[in-house]
């Protein structure tokens, strides 16, 4: 059996993900290969030979993947396909834009989110809002999978020696999409999914200057800042923050949720998570149900408190 | 221009949606049932294009049993101009969706297809990239933001790391982010005067498409419960559990 990880990087290092879905691939067990499109960056090709248990590394390198655009992606795993039984990828905005894409061509109905690997045709996923767990089984000799990485450990990196491959970029002449622009989120702070500990905001922030009461406490924590959905439609905080089903799910190991009022959306991105704390001025707000601690109270009162005390 | 606006019916999102009794699959027996919310943002998003002069028509199309025609008549009453229902008793996985979608398309020729990015119900995030693909169009998923220019789009994605913007030509495929815009409401007038704004039936069958259960469901459960935790009393006694209970700081 054999495997193929879409790999993802930002041109200067593997992405965490990515390791999760090696993780996940281990246990399907079976050969893995992972696939990377790069401009030309011997760096993350290096790095990703040297994940634990992967047999080689397929390099496509192009000018054009100084901006990834899905649809050469996607065209450069379908050029290799034949090889494989498998194509996994993490349920990341990238892995999510592309994997469709492939497994559709190859006629695959693809498996997203999924959060258990039972046996290499059963597989757990949640649906309807994390509310209720899918137990699925395929039929097919070629299986897509979305990996969502907080179910899963991450691959060793270090430990790997990987053959290194070239690989020659299909002709994307037919290719009717550019690149124009992109704005990034510039922070310090660690990035959220991969973050021990995340400080979230909700509505009850009340504006984007307060968020700062947020970083203040994130900064002496070292831990990410996250928001409600809410709170980004408001713009009080980037896009990039919304944690939740239609956002980033999450599994810190603290996870301190200020004026969320815990919908299941929200529920469903971050409950997770090994310890919570939610502080809410109403103490019948449902997030209290998942908090490991409750602080009722008004968090302009609470949050600089919680500063100083750290 | 002509726009094709995919709309799936889902569960209120407010409902709890639970397994059933025998954990076969979900109870969906008296649950309120919507337009999917990404979908409601496509249709407004059409709606918003019409309006602004830049589309000619809109016309919307679900694939499903015969109660879909009430989302088709809620997409007729919020502005759209006409609907398809392509019939089916079967619950389809994205990739037939997507194939039954193509057939639609190939017969309506539109310039602009845009579809929700994820289905709140089975959370597969697959029918719109795997539409484009099985028609080769290019696609912009997750969009925040849609500029129609002559036969071009530009689209903002909300991407992991923030946004990014891409140009494609079309016909092309986008799928709706949450914050596209903010759909709104069908008036009483223009819910009468849907009900005689034409809706056309297909059968499944006649689309040529064999329905395929590549992906069988097994069981449906419950996630495990989290235990409801402790309230604390201040600040102080919060830093101490998490320092000495939880140990996380
Ligand atoms: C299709 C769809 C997808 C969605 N996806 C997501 C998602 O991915 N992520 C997400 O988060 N949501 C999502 N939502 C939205 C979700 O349903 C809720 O609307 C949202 O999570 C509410 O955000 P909130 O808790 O910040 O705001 P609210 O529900 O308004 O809660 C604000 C809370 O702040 C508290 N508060 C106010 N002032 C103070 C104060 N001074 N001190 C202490 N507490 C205070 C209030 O008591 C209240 O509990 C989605 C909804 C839909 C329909
Ligand atoms: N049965 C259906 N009929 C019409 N459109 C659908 C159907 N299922 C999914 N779609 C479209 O595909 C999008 C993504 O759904 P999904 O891939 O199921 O998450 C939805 O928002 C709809 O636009």
């Amino acid at each position: 059996m054999k495997i193929l990880v879409l790999g993802e990087h930002n041109e200067n290092e593997i992405q965490q993900a990515t390791l999760c879905v090696v993780d996940a691939a281990k246990k399907l067990g079976g050969e893995i290969d992972i696939m990377l499109t790069t401009n030309a960056s011997d760096k993350v090709v290096n790095q990703a030979s040297k994940i634990d248990s992967v047999s080689k590394v397929l390099h496509f390198s192009n000018e054009r993947f100084q901006n990834i655009v899905g649809e050469d992606v996607a065209e450069c795993a379908l050029s290799i396909s034949d090889d494989y039984d498998f194509f996994l990828t993490s349920s990341s905005t990238t892995g999510k834009n592309i994997l469709p894409r492939i497994a559709a061509k190859l006629d695959i109905q693809q498996i997203s989110e999924i959060i258990e690997i039972i046996d290499p045709k059963t597989f757990k996923k949640p649906i309807y809002a994390g509310s209720c767990i899918a137990t699925v089984s395929t039929s097919q000799k070629k299986n897509a999978l979305t990996i969502r990485t907080t179910s899963f450990d991450k691959a060793e990196l270090g430990s790997g020696s990987a053959v290194v491959e070239t690989k020659n970029c299909p002709n994307f002449s037919s290719r009717r999409t550019d690149f124009v622009k992109n704005e990034l989120t510039v922070s310090d702070r660690p990035e959220l999914t991969a973050a021990d500990i995340i400080v979230s905001g909700g509505r009850g922030m009340q504006n984007a200057d307060n968020f700062a009461l947020l970083d203040g406490i994130a900064g002496k924590l070292n831990a990410a800042v996250g928001a409600s959905r809410a709170a980004v439609d408001s713009g009080f905080a980037p896009n990039d923050y919304q944690v939740g089903q239609t956002g980033k799910s999450v599994a810190p190991n603290l996870y301190i949720a200020v004026g969320i009022s815990g919908a299941i959306q929200h529920l469903a991105g971050m409950k997770d998570s090994k310890t919570i704390v939610a502080i809410n001025k109403d103490e019948e707000a449902p997030i209290f149900k998942v908090a490991d601690y409750g602080l009722v109270g008004d968090l302009f009162e609470l949050l600089p408190e919680l500063e100083s005390k750290l | 221009m002509k726009i094709l606006v995919p709309i799936k019916r889902v569960n209120d999102y407010n409902v709890k949606v639970r397994p059933n009794q025998s954990n076969t699959d979900v109870e969906l027996n008296n649950v309120k049932m919507a337009i999917n919310p990404f979908c409601e943002i496509a249709v407004e998003e059409a709606i918003r294009l019409k309006e602004s002069g830049k589309a000619t028509e809109i016309v919307v199309v679900t694939i499903g049993d015969s109660k879909h025609q009430e989302q088709l008549r809620t997409a007729l009453a919020l502005g759209v101009d006409r609907a398809v229902h392509v019939k089916t008793e079967h619950n389809l996985q994205p990739l037939d969706v997507a194939k039954a979608l193509a057939k639609v398309y190939e017969k309506e020729t539109p310039e602009l297809v845009i579809m929700g990015k994820v289905g709140i119900d089975g959370d597969h995030n697959q029918t719109g990239q795997m539409f484009a693909s099985l028609l080769e169009l290019p696609q912009a998923t997750f969009a925040s933001e849609l500029k129609v220019e002559g036969n071009k789009i530009e689209v903002t994605r909300e991407i992991d790391g923030g946004l990014e913007t891409l140009s494609t030509d079309l016909p092309a495929v986008v799928t709706t982010d949450l914050r596209l815009n903010e759909p709104r409401y069908a008036s009483l007038p223009n819910i009468m005067k849907a009900k005689r704004k034409p809706l056309e039936e297909i059968n499944i069958d006649d689309l040529g498409i064999d329905v395929n259960e590549k992906v069988k469901l097994l069981k449906v459960e419950s996630p495990p419960e989290r235990e409801e935790g402790v309230k604390v009393e201040s600040v102080d006694q919060l830093v101490e559990k998490l320092k000495n209970e939880a140990k996380v700081i």
